[in-house]
């Protein structure tokens, strides 16, 4: 099930973050439901997925080794002098990584325009980007928003990671997006809001992106309403939690916070079930 | 070299079904034909270039074969960290053309002018950048660059006419003949030479022509031809940082091919904070008229 996945998963990205000495914590928090769902509940194998915030890498490299698509000796590789496993995606390494990203803004366009590649070939693949929402100061996503609504690619998916933090301010006090789904209906899009942790809802968000998608011929963004270092008292919701890395105490206590709150949904489900 | 460039596209469309042709809004006049053809293989991408090269990159990822054309300036500076990441980065097969290089749009001012679009590619990672000189280059540099694996870039500019016969377009060609001096050029900048009505001047001068970036070995006649005359003189529509004169200074050097001494020719850029025409702007960078007979008198004197 999507919990036990997002378990390990974040239990193994805690650890290489740990061992690495490494930041970024709190995006890879704020993502890693999403990048679940995508590759455990949503991707076929024909399709794509591109981590336009590259800064989360530590999620995706998780998730890739919870499917065996990394083997554990590259994941202990990771963040060393010789790995392939960089903080940043890398490039032509990793075949379920088709673009290095890390310089924001890319990720929507290059799936754009693999997107447009199966369009003309007639192929039914799908192209599945995670942006961020400080990103989306960058002017080329909005270059990227225009040419995927004018063109129709309902074969892209974009997720907006909202988590209202980006690397040194809040998002409303750096570059306001307010009102976002405004601004992203304005540009064409169906738009569907949804909270970024909750599977429950993240399932039922991904059956109305099929079925808007079918139903208006329109692309698809979809808002996860989602929080910086989530589920980790010390650090979530905080600045703080794009840079800096764990010390062991912290490790101790962000192990034991994700494992109770992992018990509690088990239990929710077990009392439901 | 725009309708020539056109035509090579169309023929290439005739044999290749992967192409995709992507403009940034420009090709008035030009790209019509083109479109028409293409049909959906034919994007106007807007005027966004960061997101025309990194959808071309996508494409190119999905197995397609795109081109992206613009003013040379916007082909490659506007989108520069999106050629370098999507595309060099990933050595990817993405054609980027820039039209109007060096000082060709003229009268429209600084803005439009390429003059650092040579060195900028230069500067990345498995670029391979392709200097038409004449009309009939471009088939031959369509095909070479629809067959060749990497990103490129195509520098266009408006067609040399140049007396004689031609050789084929090659990394390294000899224009012509002449008795002490090698003069090596990229580009239509070359026209300069054979405009000046100076015969006298043209006898002293051996012309060769660069095709590519990064410059292939020096070829042995050349590099005889330098060992014996001594002078030679690079000329380029193009500033001097990572043009032509830098890159041939490099080669020399390594190759063990000794100029005495090497001159270096290239656009000045604004020294009098004026515009005019194409040909204006050679004349005051001295890359034409009075002002480049003269430095050429001066180099032959010396």
């Amino acid at each position: 099930m999507l919990a036990e996945r997002a378990f390990s998963v974040k239990k193994r990205f805690l650890a290489m973050y740990k061992k690495a000495n490494a930041g970024h914590i709190g995006s890879a928090l704020s993502c890693a439901e999403l990048l679940v769902l995508l590759k455990f509940a949503w991707m076929r194998d024909d399709d794509t997925f591109v981590l336009s915030k590259g800064h989360a890498v530590g999620a995706l490299y998780s998730v890739l080794a919870e499917a065996n698509l990394l083997s554990p000796s590259q994941i202990d590789s990771y963040y060393e002098d010789g790995t392939e496993l960089p903080a940043l995606p890398p490039f032509n390494t990793i075949k379920e990584i088709p673009f290095a990203t890390g310089s924001l803004g890319h990720g929507l366009s290059v799936s754009a325009g693999m997107a447009l590649g199966a369009k003309l070939d007639r192929r039914q693949s799908r192209f599945f980007c995670v942006t961020s929402d400080g990103e989306l100061d960058e002017g080329s996503v909005w270059e990227a928003a225009l040419f995927i609504a004018h063109h129709k690619l309902t074969n892209v998916v974009w997720v907006v990671d909202r988590n209202h933090i980006q690397a040194i301010g809040r998002t409303e006090d750096v570059l306001a997006l307010e009102p976002l789904d405004a601004k992203l209906r304005a540009f064409g899009y169906r738009v569907i809001s949804v909270d970024g942790h909750d599977f429950a809802a993240l399932l039922a968000a991904r059956d109305e992106c099929v079925r808007a998608i079918e139903t208006y011929a329109a692309p698809v963004a979809i808002i996860a309403n989602t929080v910086k270092g989530n589920g980790l008292n010390y650090m979530q919701d905080t600045v703080d939690s794009h840079y800096l890395p764990m010390t062991d105490a912290q490790y101790e206590q962000a192990l034991a916070e994700v494992t109770r709150a992992h018990a509690a949904t088990m239990n929710r489900f077990r009392n439901a079930g | 070299m725009r309708a020539e460039f056109v035509r090579a596209m169309l023929a290439l469309f005739e044999q290749r079904k992967d192409l995709v042709f992507i403009t940034g809004d420009m090709g008035y006049m030009a790209l019509e034909g083109l479109a028409q053809v293409y049909g959906e293989r034919f994007v106007n991408a807007g005027v966004a270039e960061q997101n025309a090269v990194s959808v071309a990159a996508g494409l190119a990822r999905a197995g397609h074969l795109p081109w992206v054309y613009s003013a040379a300036v916007f082909t490659v500076l506007r989108p520069y960290e999106q050629i370098r990441n999507d595309v060099c980065l990933h050595e990817l097969p993405v054609k980027l053309v820039g039209n109007g290089a060096g000082y060709a749009y003229g009268i429209m001012g600084a803005t439009h002018h390429a003059l650092e679009d040579v060195g900028a590619m230069r500067a990345l990672p498995n670029m391979k950048v392709y200097l038409p000189l004449v009309a009939t280059d471009l088939l031959p540099v369509v095909n070479a660059m629809a067959e060749d694996p990497r990103p490129n870039y195509l520098r266009l500019g408006l067609s040399a006419k140049i007396p004689g016969e031609i050789p084929v377009f090659a990394a390294w060609r000899r224009l012509k003949p002449g008795r002490s001096a090698v003069v090596i050029g990229m580009g239509p900048v070359l026209q300069g030479l054979y405009d000046l009505g100076r015969p006298d001047l043209l006898d002293e001068l051996e012309i060769w022509c660069v095709g590519n970036f990064p410059l292939e070995d020096i070829p042995p006649e050349l590099a005889s031809s330098i060992q014996e005359k001594g002078r030679v003189i690079s000329i380029e529509e193009h500033y001097r940082p990572g043009g032509l004169g830098e890159a041939l200074s490099c080669l020399l050097l390594t190759s063990g091919v000794l100029p005495r001494p090497l001159v270096c020719l290239h656009a000045a850029g604004y020294p009098s904070g004026r515009y005019g025409s194409q040909r204006w702007h050679l004349e005051e960078s001295g890359l034409a008229g009075p002002a480049l007979a003269s430095r050429l008198e001066q180099i032959l004197r010396a």
